[in-house]
């Protein structure tokens, strides 16, 4: 069973930096805005990195904490060798793990923070993910970034950065339970319809989740679903009904809740830090939803395996938080 | 409860529940576009030509080099992006595509090296365009030679 139960832990705040797209959609609340993809660098892996670090900073610089009140930074980025994170946490002296799972890094850092935070001589963990659309475009998409027509299936990686303080003392959401999931494949290949890619993690690690704890679907006010974007949204639900008889009407998507239709982003967001932000930012400042199921989904992409002709896999971790 | 659902089945239910290009569509506005930039190519031509006395032959190189500069200079300035994603193949298959892709790679890898960053990448996409360009033009030139002698 890869279902934990996690008592008295909690997401106590967090800080976001959005950029220039992001600064304008449906967000709210934002903490900080870049004017542009360089923030300051002179690269965009630079800016990636600077992102990370800035928030970081600012997220104990707006709890009044120093770097020794944390033990322990987990995060991760899309750049090769989760770069941004580990020249982020260059400067900063504090112990790091750093994790991969491509847009489902958010979920798993918190899952990781938190079994760590199970044991007692540990009280505080930040748990830190980006995305840089120009970065990640120069890592992924075939061959060069051009500006290339691309069908209505591909989805935009966001530009932000998150860091979420996680810890003992009573805050603003619950870390309740959490369910690690498995590598899921179903044949497709099409690097532009990652949201078909990873609909049928989702649904597996939520059916394994509800089953694993001996939920009903109905248990959550929301299940928020990281980067699926509308059209993999629609095939996540048609899919976890087909195979799992799961009726989910609850149901909001990260990528497709994100941008506004003007700014031509095809299916909707993508990228890791999608979710924190459409969470942090959007769903948090509405105050509607008490129990929410969040849904990471990764799509686990490389350049040289579909080139190789290979399906793309897909891993898709829940975690379950409570807002009090 | 859970029922079975095969690799081929799933990829139905995507290509049932993803929309469809508009390839029709598309097809028509690249043929436009495409036409269009034909018909300026054409008028600079015969400005050439009249202007500045110019043979055809030198006149049609001259408007490459302008179409080149030109819209590698849009793409410099991040307009030609936007465009190409708008007029679909209209922009890309023209020799305005070609230096386009070249100039996006250079813009790319600007600061990764001169050799390492803009000599390794700045033919990643036209790389192909020229490998296979002068195949076929290989094997056409000996199709012309067995056919005409």
């Amino acid at each position: 069973m890869a279902s934990l139960k996690f008592n008295n832990i909690y997401l106590n705040d967090w800080f976001t930096v959005t950029g220039p797209l992001e600064s304008n959609s449906k967000l709210k609340k934002i903490d900080l805005k870049m004017d542009d993809y360089y923030y300051g660098e002179k690269t965009f892996e630079k800016a990636e990195a600077k992102m990370q670090r800035v928030v970081m900073e600012r997220l104990l610089e707006k709890n009044h904490l120093t770097n020794n009140d944390i033990d322990i930074l987990v995060g991760g980025d899309l750049l090769d060798q989760i770069t941004a994170t580990n020249y982020a946490a260059m400067d900063i002296p504090i112990s790091l793990i750093g994790i991969y799972s491509a847009c489902a890094t958010f979920p798993e850092s918190l899952i990781i923070g938190s079994m760590f935070l199970s044991d007692k001589n540990l009280k505080k963990v930040i748990s830190i993910t980006s995305g840089h659309n120009l970065g990640a475009e120069k890592q992924f998409r075939y061959p060069i970034e051009y500006g290339a027509p691309r069908p209505h299936t591909a989805t935009f990686t966001s530009t932000a950065a998150i860091s979420t303080l996680v810890g003992k003392e009573t805050g603003k959401i619950k870390i309740e339970s959490a369910t690690i999931g498995k590598v899921t494949e179903m044949g497709i290949m099409d690097a532009n319809n990652l949201g078909a890619v990873m609909a049928p993690a989702a649904a597996r690690t939520l059916y394994e989740h509800l089953n694993d704890l001996k939920r009903d679907i109905d248990y959550y006010d929301l299940i928020l679903t990281g980067d699926l974007g509308c059209i993999g949204s629609t095939i996540f639900k048609e899919y976890a009904d087909k195979k799992y008889n799961l009726k989910i009407k609850k149901h909001l998507d990260a990528g497709c809740e994100l941008y506004v239709k003007s700014q031509e982003v095809y299916a909707g967001g993508s990228g890791p830090a999608c979710l924190p932000l459409v969470l942090f930012n959007k769903i948090m400042p509405m105050n509607k939803y008490k129990k929410i199921l969040i849904i990471g989904t990764g799509a686990l992409h490389s350049k040289t395996f579909v080139n190789q002709k290979s399906p793309i896999p897909a891993i898709a971790h829940a975690v379950s938080l409570e807002v009090l | 409860m859970v029922k079975i659902m095969n690799k081929t089945e799933y990829q139905k239910l995507v290509k049932e529940l993803s929309p469809k290009e508009p390839k029709f569509r598309n097809a028509i506005v690249a043929f436009l576009v495409g036409g269009l930039l034909g018909f300026i190519g054409e008028v600079i031509i015969n400005i050439l030509m009249e202007s500045f006395g110019l043979a055809r032959v030198d006149s049609c190189m001259w408007l490459s080099f302008i179409l080149i500069l030109f819209s590698t200079f849009m793409t410099a300035l991040g307009k030609f992006d936007n465009w190409v994603n708008k007029a679909k193949c209209g922009l890309i298959i023209p020799t305005t595509g070609f230096a386009h892709s070249v100039q996006s790679a250079a813009l790319d890898y600007k600061k990764d090296g001169l050799v390492t960053g803009i000599g390794a990448n700045i033919f990643k996409l036209a790389g192909s365009v020229i490998l296979y360009g002068i195949v076929s033009a290989f094997f056409l030139c000996i199709l012309k030679v067995v056919i005409y002698g």
